[in-house]
């Protein structure tokens, strides 16, 4: 007979709706006339929040959920805390539950750090007693001993996350709940909690961890889940949900740029008539048609290449590349560019943006969102661009 | 089998109770916090109140309450009706209140209203000494009747507590019921004879005044700390399945918060 592993969280078929009762009341004649409208008074909304999930965490297992804002998965982990009752289906915990899936649930900034710890630490279940026992080991790992006796509403935002973090650590518990601790603190801190899940780890506890950060995803997480839209869409491998998870966002930066959100002015004396944008090898190639409408006597010709947050990475004109101006334009004439650059960006959609000015400072054509393209490495990583680097070592005894 | 069940009963109110303090001590430390006079607030409170009462009504309006010891009568009615006015209004808002605590972590939502009633009862027992003091310079002989505060008090604490579970609970769900609240306590503060003798009242009127527990506590209470002579539900009502009714009130009101409170918790979090 196979040895098969406990599960320690089982889903099974979980649906969550939530009731959103519409504002009723606009103004006082509104009141009245709801009052004798029963439809008015039931009108409400009812939100799908999860749709028919199910899944298992094996005991010891570093699961990961991941998804956009407002795909599900927040409300997946309040479930999964007993904080949300499922609509639908059922989940079952085994073992020993961290009740909270925030830091510092219950600080109350009016009252002073000591006086946080024991209420926080109430919340964990510990008794007075516990946290007299394990108090100065929590102020000393939050880094926090000359301020105690301040009251939290004095404290800067890094030193209450400490504080929460180092009462967190506390908790006795078989299975844990994260939720986007990540997103906050300074890199110290950071390198703090990834110790303490490393820790986690050796220690075999079963952690469900909620996070944007796919490369704490590869790092830490046995098996992941992806959700969007309500939905479990996949749950496996780490490194092929956190692909799934990218691809998910450049689907929606490409269809942003195909909608052709961009805006354009100028004189439109030389007028783009044509763009495309495409990958060719190492290369980013930019075809570019124009038109002449009336003479110009000196044309420079710019592009720009914007990422997804519409920050630019690149811009340049045939000025900065050493390639002379084009003189004496005609009407009736058309040109065509061909940008070629070497493909340096990383995962992502990027968007090109191309300029026709003249030397008085005429903008002849401006063109935003002009044409895009898609790299796709699946390697996410968070800077936009990948240069070629070489590097060479040498030791000396 | 059963030794894990009796371990995990244990282990649920043992969280409780680290929870119960907890949230009691912070509340209490929370309440009074930036003041001056602090808690002692909570004894001057009720001695300003009757100051008033007292010069109003004893004195100006001259009323008489058909008993010796009025101060002791008035003050006994005093306490009592804060303590009722004190453990419901907390209790109504205490889950909304908590609402922050509640949408981020689980565990037993009775605790929340338990602990808002605490302080009120802590006060009440403060007020108990006052009330003694009071009784002391007054010369009150004190008969063996006065252990009845010990179950009226039981029963006063039951019956604001099942209105605040089931006010608190309500609250939740129907934003107005504060408003509702407010009316129906300055409602009933006339209709309970705190501060005017029950003697006043047209007899066929008292008899149904007092069957309001908080009137029947209110008037057996004076009963067991001044004298036979005080107006009871006992007085006016011979018919025992009568006298019956504020305590069957009471019970009901009881099984019926229990029920609605339990049914009810488990959508807190997604209500507020």
């Amino acid at each position: 007979m196979a040895k098969t592993v406990e599960n320690a969280i089982t889903v099974n078929h979980v649906s969550k709706n939530f009731i959103l009762p519409h504002e009723r009341a606009g103004n006082v004649k509104s009141i009245f006339t709801n009052l004798f409208n029963s439809t008015a008074l039931k009108s409400k909304e009812v939100q799908h929040a999860l749709k028919d999930v199910s899944f298992e965490v094996k005991k010891g297992e570093f699961f990961g959920i991941v998804g956009r804002n407002g795909s599900g998965k927040s409300t997946m982990l309040k479930m999964l805390a007993g904080i949300y009752q499922p609509t639908k289906g059922s989940v079952d915990i085994d073992g020993k539950l961290v009740p909270f899936i925030e830091l510092g649930v219950g600080f109350n900034p009016e009252l002073t750090g000591r006086e946080n710890v024991y209420l926080n630490g109430a919340l964990l279940g510990f008794s007075t007693k516990e946290i007299d026992a394990q108090y100065d080991e929590i102020v000393s790992f939050a880094e926090l001993e000359r301020f105690m006796d301040q009251k939290l509403k004095n404290y800067s935002s890094g030193m209450q996350v400490r504080l929460a973090f180092s009462l967190a650590t506390r908790a006795k518990a078989d299975i844990l709940l994260v939720d986007e601790v990540l997103a906050v603190g300074d890199a110290a801190f950071q390198r703090k909690c990834f110790e303490y899940f490393k820790e986690l780890k050796a220690n075999e506890k079963t952690v469900v961890f909620v996070t944007h950060d796919m490369n704490a995803v590869r790092e830490y997480c046995d098996r992941a889940m992806l959700i969007d839209n309500s939905e479990m869409q996949m749950i496996g491998d780490p490194k092929d949900i956190a692909r799934e998870y990218a691809l998910l966002f450049m689907d929606k930066a490409s269809d942003h740029a195909k909608k052709g959100n961009g805006k354009r002015w100028g004189t439109g004396d030389v007028e783009i008539t044509d763009v495309k944008a495409k990958i060719e090898k190492d290369e980013v190639v930019v075809k570019v048609k124009a038109k002449v409408n009336k003479t110009v006597d000196r044309l420079i010709y710019g592009i720009h290449v914007m990422g997804q947050d519409a920050a630019e990475i690149t811009a340049m004109n045939n000025r900065m590349i050493k390639v002379p101006d084009i003189e004496h334009l005609a009407a009736g004439e058309s040109i065509e560019f061909e940008w070629r650059m070497l493909n340096i960006f990383n995962d992502g959609n990027y968007s090109i943006m191309l300029t026709l000015v003249d030397d008085v400072a005429n903008t002849l054509d401006w063109y935003t969102h002009a044409a895009s393209f898609e790299v796709k490495r699946f390697e996410r990583s968070t800077t936009p661009v990948l240069p070629p680097v070489t590097v060479e070592t040498k030791i000396r005894k | 089998m059963q030794l894990t069940f009796a371990q995990k009963l244990s282990e649920r109110y043992r969280y409780s109770l680290i929870l119960l303090k907890e949230l009691v001590i912070t509340d209490f430390k929370l309440r009074y916090q930036g003041s001056i006079l602090g808690y002692l607030w909570s004894l001057l409170k009720p001695l300003m109140i009757f100051s008033i009462m007292y010069v109003v009504f004893l004195k100006f309006l001259r009323f008489d309450f058909g008993v010796p010891h009025a101060t002791v009568y008035l003050f006994a009615g005093i306490i009592l009706w804060n303590f009722f006015s004190e453990t419901t209004g907390n209790a109504l808002s205490s889950i909304v209140g908590k609402g922050d605590l509640l949408r981020k972590i689980n565990f037993p939502k009775y605790v929340v209203v338990l602990a808002s009633s605490l302080n009120a009862l802590i006060n009440l027992l403060l007020n108990f000494v006052v009330l003694a003091v009071f009784m002391f310079l007054d010369n009150v002989d004190i008969s063996r009747n006065i252990l009845w505060i010990i179950p009226i008090v039981i029963e006063l604490y039951v019956f604001s507590l099942a209105l605040g579970f089931i006010l608190g609970t309500m609250f939740v769900r129907l934003r107005d019921l504060a408003q509702i609240w407010e009316v129906v306590m300055q409602g009933m503060f006339y209709a309970v004879p705190m501060f005017y003798p029950l003697q006043l009242v047209p007899e066929k009127f008292s008899k149904i005044l007092v069957l309001n527990p908080i009137a029947q506590m209110m008037q057996d209470m004076r009963w067991a700390l001044v004298g036979p002579k005080t107006i009871t539900l006992g007085s006016l009502w011979s018919n025992p399945y009568i006298r019956l009714i504020p305590i069957t009130v009471i019970l009901i009101l009881a099984v019926v918060s229990v029920q609605y409170f339990r049914k009810r918790a488990k959508f807190f979090a997604e209500e507020i």
